[in-house]
């Protein structure tokens, strides 16, 4: 027990002295920093390929980060494994606040997790800030005889495995949404991966899949083709007034794929500060919101600590439902 | 509608639209032209030019690269077999054999006259019939695209110059290199051998790059030695003309490989390099001097160049109509799109009706620019091999590097190039031929979701067979294979059968 409690008391003295040497040592580089950053063109690296919606946000943005940093920002693409090749790039990076990246939610959860050599680990991404949410919904075309999520959940009671589902690859947000619903309701649905959204839309509108766990952005823009029968997000979608939440019907399920910016792990706060300030701003920016809620997106604006808090609490969320599923998997 | 259509004719005309438009024209050759830079990454790399624009120049402007890049890559494919974009993977199976005849300004007038006709017969079918087509590409599902794959599998057989049994050797290998990376369905990590850059499996500009440009190098380089046989363009009289004559003889080629292109870039995810092996492959099939393919005669580039530049239209179908890009650099233009506040779909057609006809009509003009810049300029172009081999093959090396780092930023790709370029030196020295391994490289991915995402459904409908086997599409896509297959082995036996009787007789 006398030990416990020096070694109590000894952390606590480190860590008082940890933290009056960080707080020093940041002061000094204030000082330097101020006039150092940014003084070269940043790069800004898209891990998808180009045109795919995280270019378009960051195509949207690098106006308005030159403005606010006043330096070029250079975007270009390291496309492949579903991101994880650009974000193995970027923790290797030196992090000197000229190289960062756009990072995706659950993928940066996921990929770690479920390959053994994803080049990167989650704690490795060092967020800036995140900007925007893509919530996922359920819907089937319009010409499905279910109406509702309670028509749909009846139907695959009655029937367990015998309604598809598509949806944008294996262990991402569709995928999640899907396992989610499956435990909660009690039913058993047949998910089928797509090699991306606008596939498994095509799925659906064809008449292929007879449901889609789909990315906002797709679910605003068939209004004549499909029913969304139920969104994740916490209250109502402002782009989908009339779709209830999935809570309002029962179901405590929230999933969205959300974007951000990261820079290397070790990057100076002071740098980081400067960049979440710059995409703060345009996060705020009315004109911004206006646009990503037309095309089908929330627009929010946490910064690097409430970004890292989020990332903490989505990895708990679905580490668990990871491992239940490998569990499943190995019966 | 019509005052639509009118409308945009006087806009299409406008003077500085026009330029600019041509600009991206001559631009699109240019890039597509370099292997390694694509319509796709000109594309992006122009979208934040487009924010200045008003939606119609914006898009004038971008469909002219898309366009012009897709027409360039023939160049590189002519004269230095290499596929500039994996759309001319098929041009280089005659363009080449004709520039080492001497022959590059033939295949160079050929591939521009085809790549315009192709490309006007998209134009005009994405111009009057999109909405019905873009139903129509919906009912391919996945067991639609699992037959399509198999189906463009069985070109294996034209593609196999000699032996049947080395052209199935190759398409394995293709298969199995497809295979590298992330599982599509399922996301296990395959042969990535430790290198997590591999998760993003092999790119396929990369290994086209290195199977039929690095060989053709180290030839070029072996003929230095015994010079007599080193290819020589001498410019000579009348050959435009001489071509295009030639071409309009043979409307069946040109249209049935337009018509080609523009269905398989209606089907979304199959792109340009499908089209290209598909059309050249039925030209092999319907021609009367079949044996004559490979060895660099017009109608193959004809053939592979028409349908790609068809393609290009055909993929702007479900774009338009549904918001589905057929391929990745209609993908950019639908980015393009939703900046300039235009959301895919009937709208379109009527609240941006101006925009979109201006549009399309600009789509059939950039076609005709193409021409006649790739007609013009063929002849001076052609001169690019007359340069001494220590210049052409050090340049040629430096840009087979630059264009395999560039297309994903990722040194271990140029690594890559390497190791397929000599493994393509080796493999040509055995009698392979590049063809089926790309091949099975290009369709493995779309023949096993097809198959995975089909095999789920028939889990949950409770019959593989009536998913695998009953839909419509799927029976003529079986029949195809079909006859595909036996219609090579019947007449072979024909053939011998007759040989038989003419020595008895």
């Amino acid at each position: 027990m006398k030990k416990l409690k020096y070694l109590l008391l000894a952390s606590i003295l480190l860590l008082a002295f940890l933290v009056a040497g960080c707080g020093s040592s940041t002061k000094d580089q204030k000082a330097e920093k101020k006039v150092e950053y940014p003084t070269k063109p940043i790069t800004y690296v898209i891990p998808f390929d180009a045109g795919g919606q995280s270019d378009i946000e960051a195509r949207r943005q690098q106006p308005l980060l030159e403005k606010y940093l006043g330096q070029p920002v250079t975007i270009t693409y390291k496309p492949g494994g579903g991101g994880a090749v650009g974000w193995a790039e970027l923790v290797k990076q030196k992090p000197d606040g000229y190289y960062m990246a756009g990072f995706n939610i659950p993928h940066i959860i996921l990929q770690p997790l479920e390959r053994k050599d994803a080049g990167y680990k989650t704690e490795e991404i060092n967020p800036v800030a995140i900007f925007q949410k893509t919530i996922i919904g359920l819907a089937v075309p319009k010409n499905s005889p279910y109406n509702t999520l309670e028509d749909f959940i009846k139907a695959a009671k009655a029937k367990p495995g015998s309604i598809t589902v598509g949806g944008s690859g294996t262990l991402t947000g569709p995928h999640l949404f899907t396992l989610l619903l499956e435990k909660q309701a009690g039913i058993k649905l047949q998910y089928i991966p797509f090699t991306g959204a606008a596939p498994a839309t095509q799925a659906l509108l064809g008449g292929h899949s007879q449901a889609m766990a789909g990315n906002s952005d797709d679910l605003v823009k068939y209004p004549d083709k499909i029913k969304v029968l139920g969104i994740a997000s916490a209250d109502r979608f402002k782009a989908l007034p009339d779709v209830p939440t999935m809570k309002e019907q029962g179901y405590d399920i929230q999933v969205s794929v959300d974007r951000g910016v990261a820079v290397p792990p070790g990057t100076d706060p002071v740098i980081v500060k400067k960049l979440e300030e710059a995409f703060m701003k345009i996060a705020n920016d009315e004109n911004i919101k206006a646009q990503m809620l037309k095309d089908g997106f929330e627009p929010v604006a946490m910064n690097a600590e409430q970004s890292k808090k989020y990332i903490e609490e989505r990895t708990k969320v679905f580490t668990e439902l990871y491992k239940q599923v490998a569990a499943e998997k190995k019966q | 509608m019509t005052e639509n259509m009118l409308f945009a004719l006087g806009n299409v005309l406008d003077p500085l639209k026009f330029l600019l438009m041509t600009l991206g024209v001559a631009g699109g050759i240019i890039v597509g032209a370099l292997p390694g830079l694509t319509a796709t990454m000109a594309l992006a790399l122009l979208v934040p030019f487009t924010f200045a624009m008003d939606a119609t120049t914006s898009l004038m402007v971008l469909g002219g690269v898309y366009v012009g890049s897709m027409y360039g890559g023939c160049i590189a494919a002519i004269l230095v077999n290499t596929p500039g974009t994996p759309s001319s993977i098929a041009t280089t199976f005659d363009g080449y054999p004709m520039t080492k005849k001497g022959k590059a300004e033939h295949a160079l007038v050929a591939a521009a006259f085809s790549s315009g006709v192709g490309g006007v017969f998209g134009a005009l079918v994405l111009l009057f019939l999109s909405p019905p087509l873009a139903e129509a590409a919906l009912k391919f599902g996945p067991p639609e695209y699992f037959w399509l794959a198999v189906f463009g599998l069985t070109i294996i057989a034209t593609l196999s110059t000699g032996s049947v049994l080395k052209g199935l050797m190759g398409g394995a290998l293709g298969l199995l290199l497809s295979t590298v990376g992330i599982a599509p369905i399922g996301g296990d990590m395959r042969f990535t051998f430790g290198f997590y850059q591999l998760q993003a499996g092999l790119e396929l500009i990369v290994v086209l790059i290195g199977f039929f440009c690095i060989p053709e190098v180290i030839n070029m380089i072996e003929k230095k030695i015994n010079p007599q046989d080193v290819a020589t363009y001498k410019p000579q009289k009348g050959v435009a003309r001489s071509v295009i004559m030639d071409l309009i003889k043979k409307p069946g080629l040109l249209l049935r490989s337009s018509a080609i292109g523009t269905f398989v870039g209606i089907v979304p995810g199959a792109g340009g390099n499908i089209a290209s092996l598909m059309a050249y492959n039925e030209a092999v099939r319907f021609s009367k001097e079949k044996e004559k393919f490979g060895t660099g005669i017009i109608d193959g580039v004809a053939a592979s160049e028409s349908s790609n530049n068809a393609e290009v239209g055909g993929s702007l179908v479900p774009l338009l109509t549904l918001g589905i890009p057929g391929a990745a650099p209609a993908a950019v233009m639908l980015g393009a799109l939703m900046i300039q506040g235009m959301r895919p779909g009937p709208e379109l057609y009527t609240t941006y009706g101006n925009v979109t006809y201006t549009f399309l009509f600009s789509f059939v003009l950039a076609n005709i620019i193409m021409f006649v810049l790739g007609f013009f300029g063929s002849r001076y172009v052609a001169r690019v091999i007359n340069l001494p081999i220590n210049i052409l093959a050090p340049l040629v090396v430096f840009l087979t590097v630059i264009g395999s780092y560039a297309i994903r930023n990722n040194m271990l790709d140029v690594g890559i190039m390497v190791f397929f370029g000599l493994i393509g030196y080796v493999t040509k020295k055995a009698g392979f031929h590049p063809g089926p391994i790309v091949l099975g490289l290009i369709l493995g991915p779309i023949a096993e979701n097809g198959l995975v995402q089909s095999m789920l459904m028939g889990k949950a409908s409770g019959s593989m067979f009536a998913v695998f086997f009953t839909r419509p599409i799927s029976i003529v896509l079986i029949l195809f294979c079909l006859i595909s297959v036996a219609v090579p082995v019947i007449s072979a036996i024909r053939a011998r059968k007759r040989k038989e009787e003419n020595a008895n007789a």
